[in-house]
């Protein structure tokens, strides 16, 4: 244990590692931001829609109407000082915090890699980013360090392996490997990509990527550890996530893997690097070759960090087993299936019609879901029960402030997972603004009544 | 050694970034196929364009001229004989119109043909009041509800009680200003559909089928929610849906398609449906033969999926709804002789099913995005 915790916690390593990763993180995170302000995504997704769909407990966090752009620039400038490694634990505090705030105001856009950033957003706010060829370490030398105890860059490396294992093993279904799907319903439709299109539509093309991927997720992490393995598995790194890329839109997710597996090598490459942008930034990258390391040296430093680290991989590990605790079919239900690193593992689609009863006049009608929804949110809303049941809630105080008395929201609902045909979803007989969101299995949620069996 | 990494992936990253907007040369070649073939988008788009879409338009244009002609007869001589004949042309390029009404893309959506020609209610004070002041500009969007088939159905049938009623406006001092009124509606009606024609012969055609990717800006993807959307919103709820007040939960039957005709809007709804099935299995215009569809292209996919018959189970939905429909007296008649009209709104219940199958089942197989929205996935 004691070798353990000296080798892979407190033992001093070259700075140079994370503040490479630090640029890379905060020039990502500023294009990412740049592109998604520019694309008319702000305007779109948290102006115009006339409702939100909140995570349980996170209610409070709404669009701030015109002024949603505000957190915007606050996340931009935030990460521009984290690649400039200036005010460095402000900027990432703010960074976590705005970043966090703009991925709760609406879940439909959930995204994994959303999720990812935020997690290593808050990890970062602990890591000593700014001692190395940084703005912060320049001011002031007491902070500058050329070494610094490897739980920092292990912690990254950690982070990293948990999102690709937790991947595969999310892949290592019935579904997936058995049936090729979805890859089979995906595939198909990318025809049209340049070299790869005309095999995308061969059988045994969606069984290759199925278990590429999944090889792929299981390994890569390891296969970065070792230096003999380390070249081909970011090639591999590399070709995978240009691939998935090119195939389906998901947006800068790809780059940022890619840059952020950078922290695997040596680092002398990143010593290379940093050469190389100090010759544009002119930082004086010598002065920070300083041969100062920064130790904890106290036992309660020490211990503080060891907790923490514990705490912080614990809940890591664990959360995305909370499927576990329920019932039913997790691809069917997704009780538990965000946050759980579940990337690409779906094509499923829905079809809700709500139907609103006035018990005082006993006359009813069906809902025209567009009238409240962009058809992004419908989409989203149509196929995931908690959506459904905050949806059928909001119809409710729509309709009751509109004038109608004494509100039951019903919901006909079809959906269709991984080429399944569509059945119905929702109990249909279940009056949906009885139903309270919690974390207790949902037991108006139709069985899906077939198995997908695997993790 | 790690120079030529970080190279590599500079280079892919490239590739990567440009490969989205370059057209492969290669792939335009004629390339030989690895088998089994998998469908041609392309081969569909060319059967929807020349078998379906543009013979069309082209029944639809002479359906216009033979109403035209009739409304000429009928403005020389405005006798009760000529009127019922001006109704029947009215009710045919009616009908017709409901085979092309789905087509709202390129040409037809850029003018916006659809609600052009078929909005209803009509809003029978405006065109009175255009008919007594006399100056009116079709052309308006703020004109389209009184213009079009609904307001032609005023025209005809709404003037009078009967025949005699409706005759006798003819003959009144203001005859003039209403045929007047019904020549301009006809002529508007006539020179859109024309543009729109002339658009799809000369150029949109290949513009339409050229575009025969699979991105959201693709031809199929993009007529699939046009197609569907068409089902959802103008035969679903349009003709039925609305009228029933099934989103509203009061019946409204002022809001029937041919209102004052009164007893064709089954038969308008049946003729939509129609050509809905038609074109859903690729049959060719006014012909038995069949060609490339979505039916053959959900076949087509099956046979990788190895999954349910999809084509087989929309049609016999869609099957199942028009029995329903048919069953039902006209809808006019359904709405405001029930209460509450109970075997119209079984019939819509058919009608409704249909949806999930097209819009979850069929999209799902087809992987075509619906109600594209621009964002990222996972």
């Amino acid at each position: 244990m004691d070798s353990f915790k000296k080798k892979y916690i407190f033992n001093a390593i070259e700075a140079a590692p994370l503040a490479v990763f630090r640029i890379f993180f905060g020039l990502m995170m500023l294009w990412s931001i740049i592109r998604f302000v520019s694309y008319g995504w702000v305007e779109k997704l948290y102006i115009e829609p006339k409702f939100f769909f909140s995570y349980y407990g996170f209610e409070w966090v709404q669009p701030l109407g015109v002024y949603t752009y505000v957190i915007f620039a606050v996340c931009a400038i935030s990460s521009i000082l984290i690649a400039l490694g200036y005010y460095y634990r402000w900027a990432t505090v703010l960074f976590f915090i705005s970043f966090t705030y703009i991925e709760l105001m609406d879940k439909t856009t959930y995204l994994n890699h959303y999720y990812f950033t935020s997690v290593l957003a808050f990890l970062m706010i602990f890591l000593p980013a700014n001692a190395y060829f940084a703005m912060d370490a320049k001011r002031n030398p007491q902070i500058a360090f050329q070494k610094i105890p490897s739980w920092t860059v292990n912690s990254i490396k950690l982070l990293l392996g948990i999102v690709y294992v937790y991947a595969g093993l999310a892949k290592l279904n019935s579904d997936w490997l058995l049936n090729a799907m979805p890859l089979k319903i995906w595939l198909p439709s990318k025809f049209d990509v340049p070299f790869l299109g005309n095999f995308m539509h061969l059988e045994w093309v969606a069984y290759l990527f199925s278990w590429f991927g999944a090889i792929y997720d299981l390994s890569v992490p390891f296969l970065l550890l070792y230096k003999r393995t380390r070249p081909y598995a970011f090639a591999a790194v590399v070709i995978f996530h240009v691939l998935t890329g090119v195939l389906f839109p998901i947006g800068m997710f790809p780059y940022i893997m890619i840059v952020s597996t950078l922290i695997f090598f040596d680092a002398s490459l990143h010593h290379r690097i940093l050469h190389f942008l100090n010759r544009i930034l002119r930082l004086g990258k010598a002065s920070f070759d300083n041969g100062l390391t920064k130790i904890s040296a106290s036992g309660l430093q020490q211990k503080t960090i060891m907790v923490g680290l514990c705490l912080f991989f614990m809940l890591q590990l664990l959360f995305p087993f909370r499927y576990l605790a329920y019932p039913g079919e997790l691809f069917w239900t997704e009780e538990g299936y965000r946050f759980s690193w579940r990337v690409m593992l779906m094509e499923k689609s829905g079809y809700c019609q709500f139907k609103i009863m006035d018990n005082t006049s006993g006359r009813w009608f069906y809902v025209d879901n567009s009238d409240f929804l962009t058809p992004f949110q419908e989409k989203q809303m149509s196929f995931q029960p908690d959506f459904i049941l905050e949806y059928a809630h909001f119809l409710k105080r729509h309709f009751e402030a509109d004038g109608h008395q004494n509100v039951s929201v019903f919901v006909d609902s079809q959906v269709s997972l991984n080429g399944r045909l569509s059945r119905p979803f929702i109990d249909p007989k279940v009056d949906l603004t009885k139903e309270k969101e919690s974390f207790n299995h949902k037991n108006w949620i139709l069985p899906l009544n077939d198995e997908i069996s695997g993790l | 050694m790690k120079k030529v990494w970080i190279s590599a992936l500079l280079a892919v990253l490239i590739w990567a970034c440009s490969s989205d907007s370059s057209e492969d040369p290669i792939q335009k070649g004629e390339e030989e196929q690895p088998a089994p073939v998998s469908f041609e988008r392309k081969s569909m788009l060319i059967n929807w364009a020349d078998n379906i879409i543009i013979p069309s338009y082209e029944s639809f244009s002479s359906s216009l001229s033979e109403l035209q002609t009739n409304f000429e007869v009928f403005q020389q001589e405005p006798t009760e004989s000529n009127l019922i004949n001006l109704r029947a042309a009215w009710l045919s390029s009616y009908k017709s119109w409901q085979q092309v009404s789905m087509f709202e893309i390129g040409p037809a959506e850029s003018v916006g043909l659809r609600l052009q020609m078929n909005i209803y209610p009509t809003d029978a004070e405006k065109i009175e009041s255009f008919i007594a002041g006399g100056t009116y500009d079709l052309s308006l969007s703020s004109n389209r509800d009184a213009k079009g088939f609904p307001a032609l159905d005023y025209l005809i049938n709404g003037l009078g009680e009967n025949d005699e009623a409706i005759v006798s406006k003819f003959s009144a001092t203001d005859k003039d200003a209403i045929l007047a009124y019904m020549g301009d509606v006809l002529l508007n009606m006539g020179d859109l559909t024309e543009q729109v024609l002339t658009e799809w012969k000369s150029g949109y055609k290949d513009t339409f089928v050229n575009n025969d990717g699979a991105s959201a800006t693709a031809s199929v993807d993009r007529f699939v929610n046009d197609y569907i959307f068409y089902y959802e919103k103008f035969l679903r709820a349009g003709k039925m849906g609305f009228p029933l007040g099934v989103f509203t939960g009061n019946v409204l039957p002022e809001n029937v398609e041919a209102y004052f005709k009164a007893d064709v809007s089954n038969e308008l709804f049946l003729a939509g449906l129609n050509a809905f099935q038609d074109f859903f299995n690729g049959k060719h215009f006014g012909k038995n033969s069949e060609g490339e569809s979505l039916a053959s292209y959900l076949d087509n996919l099956n046979e990788l999926k190895d999954g349910e018959d999809l084509s087989v189970l929309i049609n016999n939905q869609i099957n199942t709804a028009r029995e329903k429909v048919r069953a039902l007296t006209p809808f006019r008649a359904e709405i405001e002789n029930n209460n509450p009209p109970t075997a119209m709104f079984s019939a819509y219940d058919e009608v409704q099913r249909v949806v999930p199958l097209l819009k979850v089942d069929m999209v799902s197989a087809m992987s075509i995005s619906i109600d594209f929205v621009d964002a990222d996935g996972d």
